[in-house]
This record gives C-alpha cells, structure tokens and sequence, in this order.
C-alpha cells in the first residue's frame, strides 16, 4: 500500500511528512504535525469539529485525504492569531463566553472567519447558514452568532 | 478511525487516471470524497485503488456550449449552487446543490460525484432526471453518453462501470425548472425525506413539455412519467397541478423508514410536486 511523502503548507508554513495514503488530514494535523487545535468529533463530516481552511475555504479535515489537499494552503486555529495577538473572532468569542465545552469553538471560528472574509456584514442568517455544518452540542448557539456579529462590527468600525 | 489503507493515485491527465481504472481490480473514483470516505471508513466500501481525479486539468468549468450548458466532474456543489449558467438554465440543480448538506461538504462535494454515486435520497439525481441530463462517461474503451433517465439504476448503483469516469454532465437549455424538498431535519437541509425536481416549458399559455422526478422516495430517483402525463397540454391550472401531483407515487414502491411511514412519504411525495410546479407555473 501506498507510502508516499506529502508537502503539506499549514499555516503558512511547509511540513514533509512521510505516511500512508489512507489517512485524513485530520490526523495528520493532530498526530503528525501536533497540531491539536483541530479537533477530532463525529469523524464522518456530521459535526464540524474538524474544520479547517483549504484555500480560505471551510472543510471538512476528517473526510479529507491529507494526500488531497497536498499543494493547498491549510489554515488550522493555530494559523489565525497573529503572534500573540487573537483574531478579533477570537477576541469576540472570549469576550462573549461564546464556548461551554470549547469543543466546536476551533470549527466555529474557522467556519466564521471564511464568512467574515466574504461577507465582511453578515446578517444572522448569513451566520446561521455559514456555521450549519459546525454542531455546538452545548447548543450555546446563542452568544456564537452574538460573537460573529461583534466581530463583524468592530472590524468594520476599523476599516471606517 | 481510518478507511482501510488502499493504493492513492493521483494522475494529472484523463487518460493517465482511466488507465489506471482499467489496470487495477476494485477501484474508485475519488473526486470530493464527501460521501466516499465517509463510506470507506464505515467498510461499506473497501477499493483497494482510489483514483483521485482532482488534479486533472480542465474538469472543474461550468461552460455554455450553445443549446446547452456543460459541468465538469470536479465541479463542486457551491460553485453549481452559485453558478449564473446553472442558475439561469438548470435552476433546479443550483437549488439542489445549495441545499445539499452544508456549506462545509458543498465546498469540496461535486455534482458529478453525487450522481455517479446514487447515493439513496440525493439531492443531485433528481435534479438530473427532471433537466433530461445527458452523462458523460469516459474509459479507455472510449466515451459514451447516457441519458439520466438510463443512468439511476437502483440504491447506490448508477449505469456506469467500475473502469469508467463520469467527465462531465450536459443539460439542454429551455424551460423552467424548480427543486422543493423536506429534509430530515425540517428544513433544506440534510437528505430530503421527500424531493421534487420539476421542469416544465409553457407555450401560448399551456404547458408543452413536462418531466417531473421524485427523490427520496423510493430507493432511486425516477420520472413520474403519470404526473408529467397529467400536466403536458392543461393550462397549468390549479387543477391541473393538483392532477399532476395525485400521480407522484404511481407504480412506485414508497420508501418506509425512522423519517417517514409509507402513507406519509406518499404524500409528501403529492405535496412537493404541487409546490414545485405552483413555482414554476405560477
């Protein structure tokens, strides 16, 4: 069976790994390259707890081959503060208690900064529609789209 | 959990990826993956060769060709969703594909994946079947076209063969098209307990032409050729809707399980191709 050598770029940086072609992105995150932010959940694409950026899109880590996404930028929770300074959606979900468990939270952000990027005002229908695929069991829905929108308006009252 | 291991393939040219389809014994496609690796993780399905044909050039265009508009396999289910061609000339497939599963599989799930897997109560076959698709199939063997109408063989199992590539899809431009369903969860999302997909062309105020697919509601997609029947030559009435719907289910074994008993299911199965067809008619 195949065991081939992947150029992995995460979080702007380039990894080589060395492993066997059947498994998933998220477990070469997690296992290889210690990259624990992203987190391991239902592992069939139900919960969203593995999502994570390709291309500034939001996916699914553990339904993704790590050797599909081979030549793609990664971006994982781990790639969204800036040094030591959070994303605002990271700030916003803090200020907010926009997590019980913090399980989904990785997923919920990653899912919430592709949105902001497009749509940089979202209505809570855009957000409801955006963060659909990324299940908070905790179901603290609530202060979630809260935060995304807190972060939505302080970025804009910044660009003004 | 991991799928079982297998050989991964990735070619950069068609002919590569169909040479290795046809070199090796229990092979897969692989292009989104959203519900083949799910499937292989559960032993569902155990390749021991995955082709990935994401690294092919050239298969990830929507085009307009004239009489009709072209989608290429590695065309993903947010890019048919959002696309203007589709959404002008084969609505019913862009509301399919926006309201299949969630932002997160749209954007790696494919439209020609979807179809070539059949997976039950798919968004995608359905879509297919009312637009009169015509599929694209590729081997080493040589190309071939299949109608949708010849391509949903049963649950999970499509017309094309296990050596073969599923290139690209052609959908005729004219008529008006629409896709309503329920999903399990209320709501667009997620599976439809009950699906669908209407095309209807109205001429000098009647309807001329008319096919109307279900999905969701018997183990693959189908033409309710009685409903289409009742339609083609009324004046798109409100009872000649009501006509069209009462023949959803006829001579179709109805699905029964946790979502829905066989009665419900039934008319469910009335209901949507009552609203669809007041969409497109109205």
């Amino acid at each position: 069976m195949t065991e081939s050598i992947l150029r992995l770029t995460v979080n702007g940086a380039l990894h080589t790994v060395v492993t066997s072609s059947h498994r998933t992105l998220l477990e070469v995150l997690r296992k290889d390259l210690d990259m624990t932010g992203t987190k391991h959940g239902c592992d069939l694409g139900e919960c969203g707890a593995c999502t994570v950026l390709v291309d500034s899109k939001p996916m699914l880590s553990c339904i993704t081959l790590a050797s599909q996404v081979e030549g793609r930028e990664i971006t994982t929770i781990e790639g969204l503060s800036d040094g030591p300074f959070p994303d605002e959606l990271q700030t916003a979900f803090s200020e907010l208690g926009a997590a019980q468990c913090g399980y989904c939270t990785p997923g919920m952000i990653l899912s919430s900064r592709s949105l902001l990027d497009t749509n940089p005002d979202p209505t809570t229908d855009d957000i409801n529609e955006a963060l659909a695929g990324n299940l908070c069991r905790c179901t603290g829905y609530v202060a979630i789209i809260s935060a995304v929108h807190l972060a939505a308006t302080r970025t804009l009252g910044r660009a003004e | 959990m991991y799928p079982p291991n297998f050989d991964y393939v990735a070619p950069t040219s068609l002919d590569e990826a169909l040479a290795a389809l046809a070199g090796a014994e229990n092979t897969k496609v692989l292009s989104g993956g959203m519900s083949l690796i799910p499937l292989m993780k559960m032993r569902f399905v155990r390749p021991t060769t995955v082709v990935d044909i994401s690294r092919i050039p050239g298969l990830d265009d929507v085009t307009d060709d004239g009489d009709h508009i072209t989608i290429g396999a590695m065309v993903r289910h947010a890019t048919t969703a959002s696309h203007p061609l589709v959404q002008e000339h084969a609505s019913a497939l862009a509301e399919a594909a926006n309201g299949t599963a969630d932002l997160l599989v749209r954007n790696r799930g494919t439209t020609c994946g979807s179809l070539a897997l059949n997976a039950v109560a798919a968004d995608q076959p359905g879509a297919a079947l009312a637009l009169n698709a015509t599929m694209h199939a590729a081997s080493v063997r040589g190309t071939r076209e299949i109608a949708a109408a010849d391509f949903f063989l049963d649950a999970m199992t499509s017309a094309l063969a296990p050596d073969e590539i599923l290139t690209k899809i052609t959908i005729p431009k004219g008529g008006v098209s629409t896709y309503r369903k329920l999903g399990r969860r209320g709501g667009s999302s997620d599976y439809p307990i009950a699906a669908a997909a209407v095309w209807v062309d109205v001429s000098d105020g009647s309807v001329s032409d008319a096919r109307i697919a279900l999905n969701g509601v018997s183990s693959t997609p189908y033409l309710a050729v009685g409903s289409a029947e009742a339609l083609v030559g009324s004046d798109g009435s409100a009872d000649a809707i009501a006509s069209a719907a009462s023949h959803a289910t006829d001579g179709v074994n109805v699905l029964e399980d946790l979502y829905a008993t066989v009665a419900f299911r039934t008319h469910l199965a009335g209901v949507y191709v009552r609203r669809a067809l007041e969409d497109v008619l109205a």
